[in-house]
């Protein structure tokens, strides 16, 4: 059968309301919180709230359960991510946070675990859930987890650690991945769905800091032979597609830091138009205006990159590579970006009255983080 | 709907073209070898891939538009090699021509081939520079001057010069005209020897009181000395074509070189793994992920040029970013893939070492990236050529 195939970069009208209404509840709501947030080490529970008429987690939530009912929508996701991070990486990333866990639930859950869990994200209140991926580890690999899950009659018992677990402070359900019984790989990736009280789950009260996102709550967790019942297992029987899911947190990060990369380019423009040295804006020397030119090419580069992994998640084909090749080219670039923006700025970049030190901060860690966020 | 995918009929096109490739690369070398000699009009193999040109213009209308494909069949083109099957019959002057002419010069030299003539010993990047004079004399334009590394200069049939008509007037005074073969006072001089691209011929021409009618001037001389007509911007308006398309052709040379590389490693039992995190991969994956990602992102910049013309917007700022990181690949990738084969990656018996000797120009000619991101610069502080120069 003949079916049209359109190369295209068009966005629906839907997905332009979703961008320019993400794009000013970032610009209000995200930029001025920033700073202080990231001082203070906090992301306050009134920003959750007012995010949560956004209705992000609830897009991707199919009617039956109470959602918007949007079908696939992975582009869309990005193009919202991308907004969040333009306002604020960090800040973006906990308010997205929730997404971490009803994405694979819509994506591989059961009749019965969608019916369970999906309706607590589509209440009028903020719901924190979120995903366990991290271990305490130097040169950590999705590939090669430690968490085990082994069994014990029908069930599984958890046990290994989980660092770096977005919004874990205050997540009410932790979908912990575990390596599968088939040993490492993606595609032998297990997910079980723990409540917060589950017995031999330990969320510490002190989470993890690191040298950016600070205004994101980490959470650490310590799975002390946790027994999951076969409900709590994700997909039941048949499992998840882990290759998917990873692929889904790739892209989710990246469509972060494309947002984040626009921000830093956004601030050099003005700047170094402003800027005088040697009785001229530096904006006019070619040192200065080709780094800047840089950021503009790169940022082009990296949104269709995510865009076009994003959309063959969507599409449901194998979005591996495309994933892979959006994580590696969006992380070195992002970094170089941010970096470059503090050059631009000079001493200026180096003080904490100016946000780009905060950028290149939160670009160091979300370019290393393997699921800030998800499609 | 945001998609990358394409329809049956043109994977089957892009397919043949690749396969065409495949059948020209027999001849590359010959022709790297043999610079003296022009590559003939078609190959024998030609015959066996009759129409691909026929099967493009008759594609359905609800495909990928024509601007966009045009880029996806550039880079497939080029995958072969540099050299194609058939010369195609037409060149640079043809696309100004067609951006720039009025409708009755269309007409006249629409099927005939005119190459374009813009660089000077003295001038590349900087073509407002140029020496080159027109003078008007009666119903004649009389041309003087000398010109160089104009592409297809030996083979077309005619060239669209750069003059200036007045040169207190900076670009203003640049106007272009149409000279064909066989005028009085317009010679070829010289055939360039060059790194790569060696099938492709580079000429030099020189004008000596060369006169052509008054209505070679591109888009009419009715409206001389006003400003506009077949001036500089009607003639820049051809690179905001032609750009994202020698973009293109830096994408096919990476894609090119990347697929052999891939294939010479998998040989050695080397491959990519994609589910692996970046700290898990070996030296050689992670070069090659970054080359896959970067020829890719240059890949999709191309792409998206091409897209924005043929939905009628803008596309000044991406056509540069294009063509940026088109070059950008067609020299990173191949030296790359070089480097991870090591010596015989250099060698002769393979065509990898003549597709980054063919590259190398990708970011040079048509502007170099350094150009391009003046263009970009430019416009994103809204300074003019002079503010940012």
């Amino acid at each position: 059968m003949y079916s049209a195939r359109v190369i295209s970069f068009a966005l629906s009208d839907s997905q332009k309301v979703a961008r320019d209404t993400v794009r000013e509840f970032a610009r209000r709501e995200l930029r001025d919180r920033a700073r202080p947030c990231d001082e203070e080490s906090r992301c306050p529970d009134e920003l959750l709230e007012k995010s949560w008429a956004l209705g992000l987690a609830a897009a991707c939530i199919p009617e039956a359960y109470g959602g918007g009912g949007v079908e696939g929508g992975h582009t869309t996701s990005a193009i919202v991510l991308e907004e969040l991070g333009y306002g604020c990486a960090s800040l973006g990333a906990a308010v997205a946070a929730p997404m971490l866990f009803v994405r694979p639930l819509v994506d591989f859950g059961t009749e019965e675990q969608k019916r369970d869990y999906l309706p607590l994200f589509t209440g009028d209140r903020y719901h924190a859930a979120t995903l366990a991926l991290h271990e305490p580890r130097f040169t950590f690999d999705p590939c090669a987890l430690e968490t085990t899950a082994e069994r014990r009659g029908a069930n599984r018992v958890l046990r290994g650690e989980k660092r770096l677990v977005p919004m874990g402070a205050r997540a009410s359900h932790f979908l912990v991945l575990a390596r599968g019984e088939r040993g490492p790989g993606l595609a032998n990736l297990e997910a079980f769905i723990l409540p917060r009280d589950a017995p031999g789950l330990r969320v510490h009260d002190e989470g993890d800091t690191t040298i950016g996102f600070q205004a994101m709550s980490w959470g650490r967790l310590t799975l002390d032979g946790v027994e999951a019942p076969p409900a709590w297992k994700l997909g039941g029987d048949s499992g998840i597609d882990g290759r998917r899911l990873i692929a889904s947190l790739r892209v989710g990060g990246a469509a972060l830091a494309v947002g984040l990369s626009r921000a830093v380019l956004d601030a050099c423009v003005p700047y170094a138009k402003e800027r005088v040295a040697f009785g001229q804006a530096i904006a006019k020397k070619q040192a200065i205006a080709f780094m800047i030119a840089d950021m503009r090419i790169e940022v082009d580069a990296m949104r269709w990159l995510v865009w076009k992994a994003a959309s063959e998640l969507e599409e449901r084909g194998d979005a591996t590579r495309a994933a892979a090749i959006a994580q590696d080219y969006v992380g070195r670039k992002a970094m170089k970006i941010a970096d470059d923006g503090i050059q631009v700025f000079g001493g200026h970049g180096f003080i904490r009255d100016f946000p780009l030190e905060l950028w290149f901060r939160n670009a160091r860690l979300l370019t290393v983080h393997e699921g800030p966020a998800a499609v | 709907m945001v998609d990358f995918r394409l329809s049956q009929n043109d994977t089957e096109i892009l397919e043949q073209v690749r396969r065409e490739g495949l059948a020209v690369r027999k001849h590359a070398r010959y022709f790297d070898e043999h610079e003296e000699e022009l590559p003939p009009e078609k190959f024998p193999e030609a015959d066996a891939f009759p129409g691909v040109s026929e099967r493009v213009n008759r594609r359905p209308a609800g495909d990928t538009p024509p601007a966009t494909f045009q880029m996806l069949l550039g880079m497939a083109r080029q995958w072969g090699d540099t050299l194609p099957l058939r010369q195609p019959p037409l060149a640079l002057g043809n696309a100004a021509l067609q951006a720039a002419g009025t409708p009755e010069q269309k007409q006249r030299w629409g099927a005939t081939a005119l190459s374009m003539a813009i660089t000077e010993p003295g001038c590349g990047s900087d073509s407002k520079a140029i020496k080159t004079t027109a003078r008007l004399d009666g119903e004649h334009w009389v041309i003087n001057g000398e010109k160089i590394f104009v592409t297809t200069g030996i083979r077309a049939q005619g060239v669209v010069v750069w003059a200036t008509v007045d040169a207190q007037r900076g670009r203003a005074g640049i106007k272009s005209f149409v000279v064909l073969k066989g005028t009085p006072g317009f010679e070829v001089t010289r055939k360039e020897k060059k790194l790569g691209i060696r099938a492709s011929d580079t000429a030099a021409l020189s004008f000596i009181d060369c006169r052509v009618p008054r209505d070679h001037l591109l888009g009419g001389d009715e409206t001389v000395p006003r400003q506009g007509s077949g001036g500089f911007r009607g003639v820049m308006k051809t690179f905001n074509m032609t750009r994202p398309a020698v973009g293109a052709i830096g994408v096919g040379k990476a894609r090119a070189s990347l697929d052999f590389a891939e294939e010479a490693l998998a040989g050695e039992g080397v491959a990519v793994d994609w589910e692996r995190g970046r700290r898990a991969r070996s030296t050689i994956e992670a070069k090659l992920v970054q080359m896959e990602a970067d020829a890719e992102a240059a890949s999709l910049t191309v792409l998206r040029a091409g897209w924005l013309a043929d939905a009628g917007e803008e596309n000044n700022v991406e056509a540069s970013i294009a063509k940026a990181k088109g070059g950008e690949v067609s020299r990173t990738v191949p030296q790359g893939c070089i480097e991870l084969l090591g010596a015989m990656g250099a060698s002769r018996e393979h065509l990898l070492e003549k597709w980054l000797r063919d590259g190398r120009i990708t970011d040079i000619y048509e502007g170099t990236g350094q150009i391009q991101r003046l263009i970009i610069a430019r416009a994103i502080f809204g300074y003019s050529s002079e503010e940012l120069g």
